[in-house]
């Protein structure tokens, strides 16, 4: 009962909806960067929606299926083919054995969601199927897929044809909005800086991964003048090293946003600007570099609101399948 | 006291203690977060202690951020009164100074460090004012450190060293980030030394590796069955200089999971750290050669 990894694509790895509890020897919560998009991945293949799943990040697998299973595809728009016919995406499908699971070009968004009937087996590690590659914790060895790994299934009981219509998904637009909460460290900046901060249109560089996304292309900050606290360093972008929420928004020397994601480093040394609330994260996980985004500042209200809505939504989406 | 809180985002509480780093402000951060403990607050997800701050993460759907705040404000007095002892454990960690590995590393990242006619250990003591690099490393590994934060990378101890703050090693980070860094390096950056748990990228000057790892995964090491980190805020730690030979040797038997570091259950006030620094220390290291 298993599926074997023809190739790899870019960096796909195991993931389910995390392993809390840890943060504070430094291993981060991690699980699929698209919430959303994992929790459907597997209800529309029969699993819970945590079970261990495979997110691939801009190019698919290639994966080959050692006995009949039911497979969905969620997240970006990756389009997945069975022995080279094309499948719908938000929606289930068979494979037999022998079938060999492909994808096409991605054609937006940046992650997708592989879920198998039955779910990826491999062992709980503090709680979560989770891989933590930076630690080589948890997931399939510790690490991203590689070519020839074979990778064990759980007993599935999907069901093919089951889908998520187009209106339930979550559109972006572009410039892509990221709401947060200004907070932390934004007394180091001037209040032109911080004006400014938000009135760019800044750009997801290169360097955009399951730890955090770096964006440029806006205004270097302006500090506050300060004399350095003792053990904090001499940058003006340097703290004594402290926590970093998940979804903080780090400049270090004031350059160059970084928002830190699911697999976040838990603290360390540069000043961070706010938070980005819940409800975007999942957004963030499908930028692609180069996409244009601007950061709007809420109220912890304004994110409490927004976190309830998106809740809606879902239970909205998790109602539909289950019916 | 008066500690700055602030919300990050809908999911967290940051309260910041001071904006300098000192070992009555890690007391008062700890105590904080051991009170959070303590209470069992449901919502409360992460419990966070950092050197001079700490972090809480909730799920606002089961308890409301405000009322959670005025929890975590109930509980200032308390931790402002609390007579700091801890019951905490000393551990001896061997480290090899100088050696090969670092090394290399330090000479292939010349161009980003702020003087690159130096090595890492030239540089550091010579901005301290040690005449020689064995000055330097007598100083280092000789009074012990408080592990004030565990973090950035699983396992990863961030060191205070329990001397007063003028003697305190101070060194910036590399001008550029390092893409290598050897696993279970001994680094230093601002006023704090960092162990590597795992070989990654990195910005702390470099001095030595410890044969010892502090991270395993696997469980498979014999003293990280139970605990898969080695360190936790708290607790106190010495460097043991050891040459070539010894490291060799360590190696081995840690190779044949054999070794394990010495341990010792210990006290610590900071009441009493604060009215003898060096007598104290000297009581806590003593406890590495007993029974």
């Amino acid at each position: 009962m298993a599926v074997k990894v023809i190739s790899p694509g870019l960096s796909t790895s195991v993931q389910d909806l995390g392993r809390p509890g840890y943060y504070h020897l430094g291993i981060p919560e991690g699980g699929g960067m698209d919430r959303f998009a994992t929790t459907i991945a597997n209800l529309l293949v029969g699993n819970e929606p945590g079970a261990a799943l495979l997110e691939a990040t801009f190019m698919g697998p290639e994966l080959e299926f050692e006995q009949p299973a039911v497979v969905a595809v969620t997240g970006g728009d990756l389009p997945p083919k069975v022995n080279g016919v094309e499948q719908p995406g938000w929606e289930s499908f068979a494979v037999k054995a022998g079938d060999k699971l492909s994808f096409g070009y991605l054609k937006s968004g940046a992650r997708a969601y592989i879920a198998i009937s039955g779910g990826i087996d491999v062992p709980l590690v503090l709680g979560s199927r989770t891989t933590y590659v930076l630690g080589a914790l948890g997931g399939f060895e510790g690490r991203v897929l590689k070519a020839g790994d074979v990778l064990p299934l759980g007993k599935g009981s999907g069901k093919a044809g089951r889908s998520l219509p187009a209106s339930y998904h979550r559109q972006v637009t572009a410039p892509v909005e990221l709401r947060m909460v200004p907070g932390l460290y934004w007394h180091r900046i001037t209040e032109a800086a911080g004006k400014r901060f938000f009135e760019d249109t800044w750009k997801v560089a290169p360097e955009a991964d399951r730890i955090g996304y770096r964006f440029r292309g806006g205004t270097p900050l302006e500090f506050v003048p300060r004399e350095p606290p003792f053990g904090a360093g001499s940058d003006p972008s340097n703290i004594v090293d402290a926590c970093y929420p998940y979804g903080s928004v780090q400049v270090p020397s004031g350059t160059e946003p970084i928002v830190l994601h699911r697999d976040a480093v838990s603290g360390g040394g540069y000043m961070m600007l706010g938070v980005v609330i819940s409800a975007d994260m999942d957004l963030i996980a499908q930028l692609q570099p180069h996409t244009p985004a601007r950061f709007a500042p809420v109220t912890l209200e304004q994110a409490l609101a927004a976190r309830a809505e998106r809740r809606v939504h879902q239970q909205k989406a998790e109602d539909y399948l289950a019916t | 006291m008066s500690i700055r809180y602030n919300f990050g985002g809908d999911e967290h509480i940051f309260g910041e203690v001071s904006e300098e780093m000192s070992l009555t402000s890690f007391f008062t951060g700890l105590s904080m977060t051991n009170a959070v403990q303590a209470a069992n607050i449901k919502g409360v997800t992460e419990i966070c202690p950092a050197n001079a701050s700490f972090q809480i993460r909730f799920n606002p759907d089961i308890v409301d951020p405000h009322d959670l705040l005025k929890e975590l404000q109930s509980f200032e007095d308390a931790a402002a009164k609390s007579d700091p002892v801890l019951k905490t454990r000393i551990i001896e960690l061997p480290v090899y100074f100088q050696d090969p590995w670092t090394h290399e590393t330090c000479l292939r990242f010349r161009e980003r460090h702020q003087d690159p006619n130096s090595t890492d250990l030239e540089y550091s003591a010579r901005i301290n004012g040690y005449a020689t690099v064995d000055e330097f490393i007598a100083a280092y590994s000789g009074q012990p450190w408080f592990v004030s934060m565990v973090g950035f990378v699983a396992g990863l101890p961030f060191l205070y060293q329990m001397v007063e703050r003028k003697q305190q090693i101070q060194a910036p980070k590399y001008l550029r980030p390092r893409t290598d860094t050897p696993k279970l390096t001994i680094g230093h950056g601002g006023c704090f030394a960092a162990i590597y748990s795992v070989r990654g990228a990195g910005g702390y000057q470099m001095y030595g590796v410890t044969p010892a790892p502090i991270y395993d995964p696997t469980r498979k090491v014999r003293y990280l069955t139970d605990e898969m980190c080695l360190f936790k805020p708290g607790d106190i730690v010495k460097f043991k200089a050891i040459g070539r030979d010894e490291y060799d040797a360590t190696l081995e038997s840690i190779e044949a999971n054999r070794w394990e570091p010495t341990v010792r259950n210990c006290t610590f006030s900071l009441k009493d750290f604060n009215a003898d620094i060096y007598g104290t220390n000297a009581k806590l290291t003593e406890l590495l050669n007993g029974r």
